[in-house]
């Protein structure tokens, strides 16, 4: 198990002769644990930078820190090298196939001035002796940390055919003392910002399809109400404050309208509603708990928790409303539906004996596979090219993240120092 | 406790040009602001700058109102339910009835019944499960001749459950309805 990002740091560019002082906040911690067997190993080298430069974000590390994360990338260790080339005309590649590295990256920093840099990398085959990638990016100093995420997306995608989404954003509660934070980082858990705050709880946290808005479930009128958030404004309006509660928000795929989920002094029934806080129907009449609900990708039916059986189980139901039809029947509690990018697959959350864990159902086969340890997880969400699932759970009493990858093998632990954090949910990427 | 640090949102858009082999200079145009407030990119996708709400909590209090006086039984508020129960128990039967009167002679006074849950199980489905027990307050509430119209039924789930439980005993003060009266 290895530790990564220990510290939060402030960061220091000098650039010419500007100063440019800014704050990260390397928030959560990444523990990783597992390993697949077939991964890529690569060599992520060092980028010259120029003199004057102190930073302590460093690319290759981000880089590499990305695709460790991922599960599908051995990230070979470069220290021992005699040479650590920064351009493709210093590469002796026998150095680098005796290190067994199927490919490698080089790459330098240049100040351009005025506060600006120019970063330059190549994504080099080291069996063939070729060139995969070669990119510069013109940054601000402020944007290391975004770049190297574009540049982690792209080794991804070059080296396994799908789409990178290092450059993602998470969101989640950050219970800090006595007060609850809406707070959305990026996807290896730095660049923290407050979102929304309240001494009063605030759940639920749900994404617009296009990331730029956020719904979500605020106490503050001693009651739970359904708030609608843009992020880039802040401005914030109530989508539902019908009588009794009003929560569990969760958007149809083309952002029109979503399912909610309200009480009117009875037992939660699921509703959807237009974006603009109109157009109010009921989807499920039962006389039970109906809850969680969740649009499938296509946008026609919404997944949901019952316990019109008994015991809570998924059952889904025509968007329009209509009957509805089981989906689990292994295990007697079966709660929190959210599906991959897909839609092939189904992530909940299981009660196994007490425990309480992540667990995937192939929707084409019925076929479940319990991914994360418990026992207290909650809240699966997936990344936006399905491959991990991050979730809620418990470390010593205290909420934290923690991420699984969807084939099962790669875990890994994001832990917030301080915090009380749950409720992740990954953003969509943009199209 | 770690202290929220504010990232300075200078990080406006990814300003991020790709060029495909050779490498050559992109030429890139510049739509970083640079400066460290909140700002929203020209597209709207992939911003960054993120514009903090804080929501401020209010309290008052009166020393003159029965429902705040420890020596009246109206500043009981709290009715505590067996485990994956929602019947209202005979020991909290007072409580309901004090209440009862008092919302039954002061016809303007509304009242909020939140149910709450402990900590097991997940938060929505939760705060359904802590939505019945409001629920059956409110019943025997109506039993006592109390009108819906003064009466709305809300659920914390586990949100306000004390998270330090290790024994039934701390688990059934987190399974209970609080009775709050609106402007509270």
């Amino acid at each position: 198990m290895k530790v990564f990002n220990q510290h939060m740091l402030a960061l220091l560019f000098l650039v010419a002769s500007i100063v440019t002082s800014l704050q990260a906040n390397a928030a959560l911690e990444i523990e990783i644990s597992g390993g697949g067997a077939q991964q890529i190993p690569v060599a992520i080298l060092p980028f010259a930078e120029p003199a004057g430069i102190s930073s302590k974000d460093n690319l290759h590390e981000i880089i590499a820190a990305d695709l460790k994360r991922s599960g599908l990338f051995r990230v070979l260790e470069t220290r021992g090298m005699a040479n650590l080339p920064t351009a493709v005309s210093q590469v002796k590649y026998a150095e680098w196939s005796a290190l067994q590295a199927q490919a490698m990256t080089v790459g330098h920093v240049e100040s351009l001035g005025g506060g600006r840099l120019k970063v330059t990398f190549q994504l080099l085959d080291v069996l063939k002796q070729t060139q995969l990638i070669g990119m510069d990016y013109q940054i601000a100093p402020t944007q290391i940390r975004a770049t190297a995420h574009k540049i982690a997306d792209a080794i991804y995608e070059k080296l396994t055919g799908q789409r990178g989404d290092f450059s993602s954003r998470i969101a989640y509660i950050n219970k800090i003392g006595k007060r609850y934070t809406l707070q959305v980082s990026d996807a290896d858990g730095y660049n923290a910002q407050n979102v929304v705050s309240s001494n009063e709880p605030i759940i639920s946290p749900a994404w617009s399809p296009d990331g730029t808005k956020m719904a979500y479930v605020s106490f503050e009128k001693k009651k739970p109400i359904v708030y609608v958030q843009s992020l880039t404004t802040g401005d914030r309006k109530i989508l539902a404050n019908y009588k009794g509660n009003n929560s569990a928000p969760a958007w149809s795929p083309d952002g029109s309208k979503l399912a909610i989920v309200l009480t009117y002094g009875a037992n939660s029934q699921i509703y959807t509603i237009s974006a603009d806080g109109g157009d109010l129907r009921q989807v499920t009449k039962s006389n039970a708990i109906d809850t969680e609900p969740a649009f499938s990708p296509d946008g026609k039916f919404i997944y949901f928790t019952s316990d019109r059986g008994g015991r809570p189980q998924i059952y889904k139901v025509s968007a329009g409303g209509g009957d509805a039809t089981r989906v689990t029947f292994e295990g007697a509690y079966n709660v929190s539906p959210r599906f991959s990018p897909d839609g092939r697959y189904l992530a909940y959350i299981r009660n196994d004996g007490g425990k309480f864990r992540v667990a995937l159902q192939d929707l084409s086969n019925g076929q479940v596979q319990l991914l994360s340890e418990g026992a207290q997880d909650e809240s699966p969400s997936f990344s936006p090219n399905g491959r991990v699932i991050l979730y809620a759970t418990k470390v010593r009493g205290k909420g934290s993240l923690a991420a699984v990858s969807s084939d099962g093998r790669v875990r890994q632990r994001l832990s917030e120092s301080g915090g009380d954090v749950r409720e992740p949910a990954w953003a969509p990427m943009a199209k | 406790m770690n202290n929220k640090v504010w990232m300075s949102l200078a990080m406006v858009m990814f300003l991020v040009a790709c060029k495909s082999t050779p490498v050559t200079p992109a030429k890139v145009e510049d739509k970083s602001s640079g400066s460290s407030t909140a700002a929203s990119s020209s597209d709207g996708s992939d911003a960054n700058g993120i514009k903090e709400v804080n929501i401020d909590g209010n309290a008052n209090n009166d020393a003159n109102n029965p429902l705040r006086d420890p020596n009246n039984i109206l500043s009981k508020r709290n009715i505590y339910f067996d485990f994956n129960s929602d019947a209202v128990k005979a020991e909290f039967r007072p409580i309901v009835e004090a209440h009862a009167q008092y919302l039954k002679s002061h016809q303007d006074a509304k009242v909020i019944l939140q149910g709450n849950t402990d900590e097991r199980g997940t938060r929505e489905y939760n705060l359904s499960l802590g939505q019945r027990r409001s629920v059956a307050v409110k019943k025997a509430l109506n039993l006592l001749g109390v009108q819906d119209t003064q009466i709305e039924t809300v659920s914390y789930g586990e949100e306000k459950a004390n998270v330090n439980c290790a024994d039934e005993d701390c688990f059934q003060q987190n399974r209970r309805v609080d009775v709050v009266y609106q402007g509270e």
